[in-house]
């Protein structure tokens, strides 16, 4: 198939890993990997926040860049997250709308139905649960809300792991309690926020687990912030990074907060031990 | 100047915000663990969600008591949700019919005044609070009584209708156990079905044994003692009362048959032995035939208490000669209702039907509680149902950050028995929000923020240019690889959590690097 990559906005400037190993992982599968260069953002963070009319340029953008799927460029669009799927899916058309853009409403809607969440696009659309990836670590993951309740992704992430070789897969419990991110909310509500994500955090730590495992770098770099934040010696990947792992090319390891040159940290490290 | 609780005197007289239960017993008394005293408006409170929020996480008997009675409930919800085969059906069901309703709310209504008024009831329109609150208090006062019982309403809690008959001279007793420990300990409710859930056991001991008059001696904190000394107290005032005061929660239009669903019979004693009875109901609650109780009759109890059914629903139609209440009254509340109606996305929130079922299952409202809302509707229907009905007195107001409670994880969704698309609502109320800062030319950081970030997001190269400023970001985390502090704003997210340094490289320059010998842009495609 002949596929094009919503890399999005967060991971292309922050975490570009997760679209990479997207990109690893579907060539691997024998499939073309196209990124259509003009493309930004979805506009999920405008619409959220309540920003309609600031949204409609980032949404028109988005379509412009991904509308050749209508005319057989590519076959589909593969989206390494589950909320900008989500938003994509449930929220352009509809947000074109109140600014009252039917023509562009009706576009986004074709692209959308187009437009798959990655654990989507391998089992639904590709047909593959075993991806023929070796990741030997102990993992949890966590089933981001937007994949949960928005998507009903279900258990498709589970089933691409649980086929990878080597891993130990952990039941987070609670897990599908929201980790408290939330777009903005994590600023504008930042301490109830922070509750959230004590909690979740609470749960991660309590599996033993090495590597917390999501679909969504935005989630993940919550949880990932607060498990760096206490030193806790769990490091977040995005499920794609895991499943694009194999023997002769094994993910990276992680490079983020080298402890031997952290002096800021020495004295929590001690105190958790 | 404190009131007697020790808390900060309110604008108002002090005297009309608080319960009668307060009087009877005398001013000199203790505070009582964190109550909230009774404000003026029932549906703003004062403060902004976040702050309202703060105070709350600190208070470490809430959080505990809150994660216990929650979890509590979601797991016994889940239980018997999850027997019922047809559930989805049900759901969609009492969705379509709350469509209905809404669609057709003013032929409704004057179909069911007909039949209720054919059966001897008489009806009132109320616009607003003011003019319900109004209605009650010439009604309870045209009987000569000085004293009511009342069956747990939201709908009276929504006017203050307790505080304002206390302002006329007319003690209202609460009859529901929870609702009695809330007016005991002057407090405001804390949520929709069980409104003492800030509370445990031995707090409430302690409200009785203060508050309450002949408490047993030697009552301990066990839940069975606790119920027979409310038992006890509440016995009296249901054989005395003349008056009783309750909500519905559903009216059927075509019998003018009014229905109260509730679990310990306190309402069942109330709806039968007094000799008036007065009802006050949102105009929203109406369905259209007998035959459509059935849904949310199976709805209703399986996502409130998570019980198969619930073990008192009275029904009601009109006056039955020589058997219960021969002056029957209902007072029809507006209040903000056709507001909500006029807007078609909000109007869903209507649809509700109190079940209470997204305030067990919401993370925010799970660490915060109700009175973090400033509402006597919290969690995520009281988050999309406030601010509609109170519509929005300006950028100030704090109903306008009650749309922003919330991560729009959608669990609330999920377990809503009508399908109240709670999260599309949010954010729906967060744009009106912002589209009225901007008609009142209001600048705010967010909108110059969003304005900034939308111009820079709209178009690959800008994008591709702002994405070389997280250099400045790889600097500030330096060896530690870790971005530990920011200065505000930024020290709202670094305050908790750490940014990881950001790529030397970026996605987009990674692709060009390793994939420039094959560009698919659009132009290319045409």
């Amino acid at each position: 198939m002949r596929i094009a990559l919503a890399a999005t906005c967060l991971a292309d400037a922050m975490f570009p890993q997760a679209p990479q190993a997207t990109v690893r992982l579907l060539e691997r599968l024998g499939h073309e990997v196209v990124f259509p260069p003009t493309q930004t953002c979805c506009g999920q963070m405008h619409v959220n926040t309540g920003y309609f009319a600031d949204a409609m340029p980032i949404i028109t953008n988005h379509v412009e860049a991904f509308s050749p799927v209508l005319d057989d460029e590519w076959d589909a669009i593969v989206v390494p997250s589950g909320s900008c799927t989500g938003s994509i899916r449930h929220q352009q058309a509809m947000v074109c709308r109140t600014q009252g853009n039917e023509k562009l409403a009706v576009t986004a809607e074709a692209v959308a139905a187009k437009t798959y969440e990655l654990s989507e696009l391998l089992v639904d659309v590709l047909g593959v649960t075993d991806v023929g990836a070796h990741f030997p670590h102990r993992v949890t993951y966590h089933p981001t809300c937007h994949s949960l309740r928005m998507l009903h992704v279900g258990d498709r992430p589970l089933q691409l792991l649980r086929a990878v070789d080597g891993i130990d897969l952990v039941e987070l419990p609670d897990a599908e309690s929201c980790c408290g991110f939330g777009g903005t909310f994590a600023l504008k509500n930042s301490e109830t926020s922070v509750a959230m994500l004590g909690d979740k955090m609470t749960n991660v730590r309590s599996t033993g687990a090495e590597v917390l495992t999501a679909g969504d770098y935005s989630c993940l770099m919550h949880i990932g912030g607060g498990l760096s934040r206490t030193r806790s010696g769990v490091r977040t990947m995005h499920l794609a990074e895991i499943l694009a792992s194999t023997r002769t090319e094994p993910a990276q390891p992680p490079t983020v907060g080298d402890p031997g040159t952290d002096r800021s940290a020495t004295s929590i490290e001690v105190s958790t031990r | 100047m404190s009131t007697f609780l020790g808390m900060p005197s309110l604008a108002a007289p002090g005297a009309s915000r608080r319960g009668p239960a307060a009087d009877q017993t005398g001013a000199d008394r203790t505070r009582v663990g964190d109550d909230v005293p009774h404000p003026d408006a029932p549906l703003r409170w004062g403060e902004t969600f976040p702050d309202a929020a703060r105070a709350a996480l600190n208070n470490s008997q809430l959080r505990r008591n809150l994660a216990h009675a929650t979890s509590t409930i979601r797991a016994k919800r889940a239980a018997v949700v999850g027997e019922v085969p047809d559930w989805e059906e049900l759901r969609t069901a009492g969705s379509d019919l709350k469509v209905r309703v809404m669609a057709d709310l003013p032929a409704l209504l004057e179909e069911f005044e007909k039949n209720f008024t054919a059966r001897g009831g008489i009806i009132h329109w109320a616009r607003d609070a003011a003019e319900a609150n109004r209605i009650v208090a010439d009604l309870v006062k045209a009987t000569g009584e000085t004293e009511v019982v009342k069956v747990k309403s939201m709908a009276t809690q929504e006017i203050g209708l307790n505080e304002a008959l206390a302002a006329e001279g007319i003690a209202a007793f609460e009859t529901d156990l929870a609702e009695l420990i809330v007016q005991l300990a002057d407090d405001m409710p804390s949520h929709i079905l069980v409104p003492a859930i800030h509370r445990n056991r031995s707090e409430i001991r302690e409200i009785f044994l203060e508050r309450m008059e002949h408490t047993p001696e030697g009552m301990t904190d066990a839940p069975r003692e606790l119920a027979m000394a409310a038992r006890a107290h509440l016995r009296r005032k249901f054989l005395a009362a003349k008056v009783a005061i309750s909500g519905a929660n559903f009216a059927v239009a075509s019998t003018g048959t009014l229905t109260v669903v509730e679990s310990e019979g306190n309402g069942r004693m109330c709806l039968t032995l007094p000799e008036t009875l007065i009802t006050v109901m949102g105009i929203e609650k109406l369905v259209p035939t007998f035959e459509d109780l059935e849904v949310f009759m199976q709805l209703l109890p399986r996502s409130s208490t998570g019980e198969r059914m619930n073990p008192y629903t009275s029904l009601w139609t009109g006056v039955t000669p020589g058997d219960g209440p021969q002056n029957v009254h209902l007072v029809l509340l507006d209040n903000g209702r056709t507001n909500a109606l006029a807007d078609d996305v909000g109007r869903a929130a209507l649809k509700c039907i109190r079940c209470s079922a997204c305030l067990n299952v919401c993370p925010v409202y799970e660490r915060v509680g109700g009175h973090a809302y400033g509402s006597v509707y919290p969690g995520p229907i009281g988050a999309i149902l406030t601010p509609q009905l109170t519509g929005s007195t300006g950028h100030s107001d704090p109903n306008n950050t009650l749309p922003f409670a919330s991560t729009l994880c959608g669990a609330c969704y999920e377990v809503c028995p009508v399908k109240i698309d709670i999260p599309s609502l949010l954010v729906h109320l967060r744009a009106r929000t912002v589209e009225e800062d901007k008609a009142r030319h209001r600048p705010t950081a967010w909108g110059a923020a969003m304005k900034a970030a939308s111009f820079v997001m709209a178009d690959s190269t800008r994008f591709a240019t702002a994405e070389k400023g997280t250099a400045a970001l790889r600097l500030l985390a330096g060896k530690k690889k870790r971005v530990t502090s920011l200065p505000y704003p930024g020290s709202l997210w670094t305050g908790a959590r750490d940014i990881p340094a950001p790529p030397k490289e970026t996605f987009r320059q990674w692709w060009a690097s390793t994939h420039d010998d094959s560009p698919t842009t659009p132009e290319d495609a045409s």
